[in-house]
């Protein structure tokens, strides 16, 4: 049998059930190879290795249950250790997002997605390392120190979820939970060769997840596989009263176990994301994939999204903005860091001052200005008017195909410190996922093969709002043609000297 | 003393809605006086990182209840915004409030002054929050502040007029109108005590027969209607002094300072916060469909100008205690009630009794007219007694007032004090020549012409009856008998 932290979801969930191996035993597995891998890797912000072990014997006692009493249902991922972002709130577990000014801060309460989760009977092994607040493509903002990428641990995982996506490729896990305003499930996605889910707006409930810009902020997962994505996405999606702007659109029928046809699929290519600047064996790998899928009858077409080259400046006004007014409540007053001060405006300025990194401190700034009395026309207002322009593109290139293949990233995992000193740079990583964040469209990455430095590289595909599952199907056709998907990190090399 | 200016007043009313739940999440709303500070609170009122509002429909439904009895354009679609700002009673470091798109726009309050009927036309009507209360205390460590949020996000109504008001009259007229309404709706308990509805006033002077505005100046924390109306008349006075000394008033916010009766400057124009208003992500449009107006508007219960103008018809009642009657819809309730009791007395004659004794007890005790443990049956009874004669006025008050603070019935109050009216007519004839036999000289002088002295007569025959006989029918007796004795002794 495989080693128990190299199983899918699927198949740990399938020898569970099964009653083959318990949850305990998976739990222990994860955790013992988190304790070698962990000082490299640094995926955590917080181990909850007590609250692991409860949920384990609890699962396990309920799969007990469930086998002698067929009438007990059994959530397919009952027992599954899984890692959480941290910037999903826990009960009563410390919840930074990433932040200094959140060091001492406890969850009363816990987000939505998380306690579907938890009801479906999931353990959870920690609180993963992120961007300050999410706010970054490296992890090299989080203000508890950068995560490695297992692929080469001089090089970022991407970000901000990077955290889950450093957990599930260093095999912690076989499901990481993160979030994705601009890019960052999905960038973490490709820079380590995992299967990251961006949902539609609305299709997970928010509630619980620390917001930074709520208009473009979506809660969505980390896998090896698309099937595996699945079998998360399946687990948190639906209406939430407590999330006014989630959705009650049904998932539809979704079966990947059954072999997929993709003939006839309309592929879209969009002319704007194949440019100058990409990395050329990105370029290459990305085409080599669509390419595949054409020889099996789907039909490639291209496109265009005219408004690309504004996502970047649009999303740069609309989430600082949204940001400046959600990050407000980081003010001492009830929970979190607090300065001690004389005056009421000493401690917020000295809490904020000291309690927030640059990045953040960047994005409040532009956010308050682009919402100042006499710039808010010309900026905030006018970015909402070009979102609607990058909307209207999406709708338009969907009627004339079903999906649109494009890359993740400009390039592949890059070292440590390369883009800190330009943030403009850092920027331009997300040049070709914002636009689905601003348009509110489902997107998926996925490995479609690895550069000369043996560093994944991924593709994406955008589909209409709602066709997560669309997008997940073509991607499970894909894997099943290829084994890209299925290449580990030569983990060995990590481990620690205890 | 000038008199080239006229004040032109805006006013900002906030009334707490009477919802189950606060605006944005499920806490109960709870009586902030007297409840454990920060019990009724949640990760979304508190300001949890993560934490969403949803929108409460039970104050959107009486918003929309206020619109429509003030004539308001109710819109089909409105936004909740951000407004934001740093405080220690706003957890979220925003309010969210409707700013561009308010729920409704336009309306008029028609309300009556002693120079007629007046129309105040509205600007806007929008849902917002309230803030969380901060108590400010010291000890040895020094100065400090607590918070607590129980008021944080419960949900507020705000209702702009125009700047058309132009006297205090108009202001005291409009404000007790609309606080009328909000009561006869059932939307806002209008009880200032517990701050349930407060006032912002803008206030400029014009020149009179100038079309051109003067500096407004804002008044915030107008928390009663007597702060109201002495802190805009401080305002008036105060510009019109400064105008009248050739100098100009400054565009800016003040405070009113209760205590030393001043308004105290808090911010300049130029200090003025830039809110940064941007619409609320977390929340959708508020889409309000036509049959859920029209279903609303069914159910709206008859208004005060509707029934003060059915008042005077029906019940032949003067314009002044039509009006009395109708500022609180428990008192005009309780007024039908008592006249449909059928007892022998005229509805104006219940209404003077309301609108006076009854009234003067419930002020004096701060009490509402629920409060008091006396039906209108009971009422009805005494009013019956006093004016159809069975008892003196001045008893009939004396056991409103016990049948009032007791509960005791009139009857059994009546007797026991032995207020009755003495009705045996032979023993009050045989008193009254009693009377006149032993005041000899006061009947010669009555015979001889001074005839005032029959007054005289009435309140010894009075004092004698322990105030119970009839005193007209007494007066009656007495100048029958002086008169009779005349005719005899001729």
């Amino acid at each position: 049998m495989k080693e128990l932290t190299d199983l899918t979801t699927r198949e740990a969930s399938s020898l569970l059930q099964r009653g083959v191996i318990s949850s305990m035993e998976l739990t222990k597995a994860s955790l013992e190879i988190i304790e070698r891998l962990e000082p490299s890797i640094h995926a955590f912000i917080t181990l909850t290795t007590e609250l692991a072990l409860k949920q384990a014997r609890a699962a396990d006692l309920r799969l007990k249950q469930a086998r002698q009493d067929k009438s007990i249902p059994l959530p397919p991922l009952l027992g599954i250790p899984i890692v959480v972002k941290d910037v999903l709130c826990l009960k009563g577990i410390r919840c930074t997002a990433g932040s200094r000014i959140l060091d001492n801060f406890t969850a009363p309460y816990t987000a939505s997605a998380v306690q579907q989760l938890l009801d479906a009977g999931v353990v959870i092994l920690g609180k993963t390392n992120t961007d300050e607040f999410a706010m970054g493509s490296s992890t090299e903002n989080s203000g508890f120190g950068a995560t490695k990428n297992p692929w080469d641990i001089n090089r970022v995982p991407g970000g901000s979820s990077g955290g889950s996506a450093a957990a599930v490729c260093a095999r912690y896990a076989s499901l990481g939970l993160g979030s994705d305003t601009g890019g960052s499930i999905r960038q973490p996605a490709s820079f380590c060769g995992l299967t990251g889910l961006k949902v539609t707006y609305g299709r997970i409930s928010r509630y619980g997840l620390i917001a930074y810009g709520s208009s473009l902020d979506t809660v969505g997962a980390l896998a090896r596989n698309a099937d595996d994505l699945f079998l998360a996405f399946k687990g948190m999606a639906g209406y939430d009263p407590m999330d006014a702007t989630s959705s009650a659109e049904p998932l539809g029928d979704l079966n990947l176990n059954e072999q997929i046809d993709i003939k006839g699929l309309r592929i879209g290519i969009p002319k704007e994301y194949f440019i100058a600047g990409v990395q050329a064996e990105v370029n290459q790998a990305v085409r080599a994939a669509i390419t595949l899928l054409e020889s099996q009858g789907a039909v490639v077409n291209e496109v265009s999204l005219p408004h690309t080259a504004e996502a970047l400046p649009v999303y740069y006004l609309i989430a600082p903005a949204e940001a400046s007014a959600n990050l407000a409540r980081f003010d001492g007053v009830r929970f979190g860091l607090r300065a001690t001060q004389t005056s009421m405006i000493e401690m917020y300025k000295q809490t904020r001052g000291h309690g927030f990194g640059s990045e953040v401190k960047r994005r409040i700034m532009l956010g308050t200005y682009a919402l100042s009395a006499g710039y808010y026309d010309a900026y905030y207002g006018q970015a909402q008017k070009v979102r609607t322009l990058i909307k209207r593109d999406f709708d338009a290139a969907f009627q004339a195909v079903d999906v649109i293949a494009a890359p993740v990233a400009p390039s592949t995992a890059f070292l440590f410190g390369e883009h800190t000193n330009d943030p403009l740079a850092m920027y331009l990583e997300d040049v070709f996922t914002l636009p689905a964040n601003l348009a509110g469209i489902p997107g998926l990455a996925f490995p479609t093969g690895f550069d000369q430095n043996n560093l994944p590289i991924g593709m994406q595909l955008m589909g209409a709002p709602y066709s997560e599952g669309l997008l997940l199907k073509t991607c499970h056709a894909y894997q099943q043609m290829t084994e890209h998907h299925l290449k580990k990190p030569a983990l060995s090399t990590l481990l620690s000297t205890r | 003393m000038s008199t080239q200016y006229t004040p032109v007043i805006g006013l900002e009313v906030h009334a707490e809605l009477l919802t189950r739940t606060k605006m944005f999440c499920a806490c109960p709303v709870v009586d902030t006086a007297i409840t454990k500070p920060n019990t009724s609170i949640c990760p979304v009122c508190s300001g949890m990182p993560g934490a969403l509002p949803v929108i409460n429909r039970q104050a959107v439904e009486l918003g929309l209840r206020v619109a429509l009895a003030l004539n308001s354009n109710i819109a089909p679609f409105s936004l909740f915004a951000r407004k934001n700002y740093y405080y220690p009673d706003l957890p979220k470091g925003y309010q969210i409030s409707q700013y561009e798109y308010p729920l409704a726009l336009g309306g008029a309050l028609t309300v009556t002054t002693s120079s007629g009927a007046e129309t105040i036309q509205l600007r806007r009507i929008h849902l917002e929050e309230d803030t969380g209360k901060l108590t400010h205390a010291s000890d040895n460590q020094g100065k400090y502040s607590l918070v607590d949020l129980n008021r944080a996000g419960i949900a507020l109504l705000e209702i702009v007029t125009e700047p058309v008001l132009h006297s205090l009259e108009s202001v005291r007229a409009y404000s007790t109108g609309l606080r009328a309404i909000l009561k006869y709706i059932k939307a806002s308990s209008g009880d200032m005590e517990k701050g349930a509805m407060r006032f912002e006033a803008n206030i400029s002077m014009m020149k009179v027969n100038d079309l051109e505005l003067g500096k407004r100046v804002e008044i915030k924390n107008l928390n009663s209607f007597r702060a109201m109306e002495k802190a805009i008349q401080y305002e008036i006075d105060r510009q019109t002094r400064i105008l009248d000394q050739g100098g100009l008033v400054d565009q800016e916010t003040v405070g009113w300072d209760d205590t030393n009766g001043r308004t105290i400057s808090q911010r300049s124009k130029e200090e003025a916060h830039d809110y940064r208003y941007f619409p609320e992500p977390d929340l959708p449009p508020l889409i309000v469909e036509e049959s859920w107006i029209d279903s609303i508007r069914l159910s709206l219960p008859e208004l005060p100008l509707a029934k003060k103008m059915r008042f005077i018809s029906t019940f032949e009642l003067n314009d002044y205690h039509a009006a009395l009657l109708c500022i609180d819809p428990d008192v005009a309730d309780y007024f039908e009630q008592v006249v449909q009791c059928k007892a022998p007395v005229s509805p104006q004659q219940i209404a003077n009794w309301i609108t006076g004794d009854v009234f003067a007890y419930c002020n004096q005790r701060e009490l509402s007219i629920l409060e008091i443990p006396i039906t209108p049956t009971v009422l009805s009874y005494i009013i019956d007694q006093v004016e159809n004669g069975k008892i003196s006025r001045a008893n009939g008050r004396q056991v409103l007032i016990e049948a009032m603070s007791s509960g005791n019935r009139p009857e059994q109050l009546i007797q026991e004090h032995g207020y009755g009216i003495l009705e045996d007519e032979a023993a009050l004839t045989t008193m009254v020549n009693n009377l006149i036999t032993q005041a000899a000289s006061e009947a010669k002088a009555y015979r001889s012409g001074k005839v005032s002295l029959l007054e005289w007569f009435v309140g010894q025959a009075m004092q004698q009856t322990h105030g119970k006989a009839d005193p007209n029918h007494l007066r009656e007796l007495i100048r029958k008998t002086l008169d009779k004795q005349v005719t005899n002794n001729q």
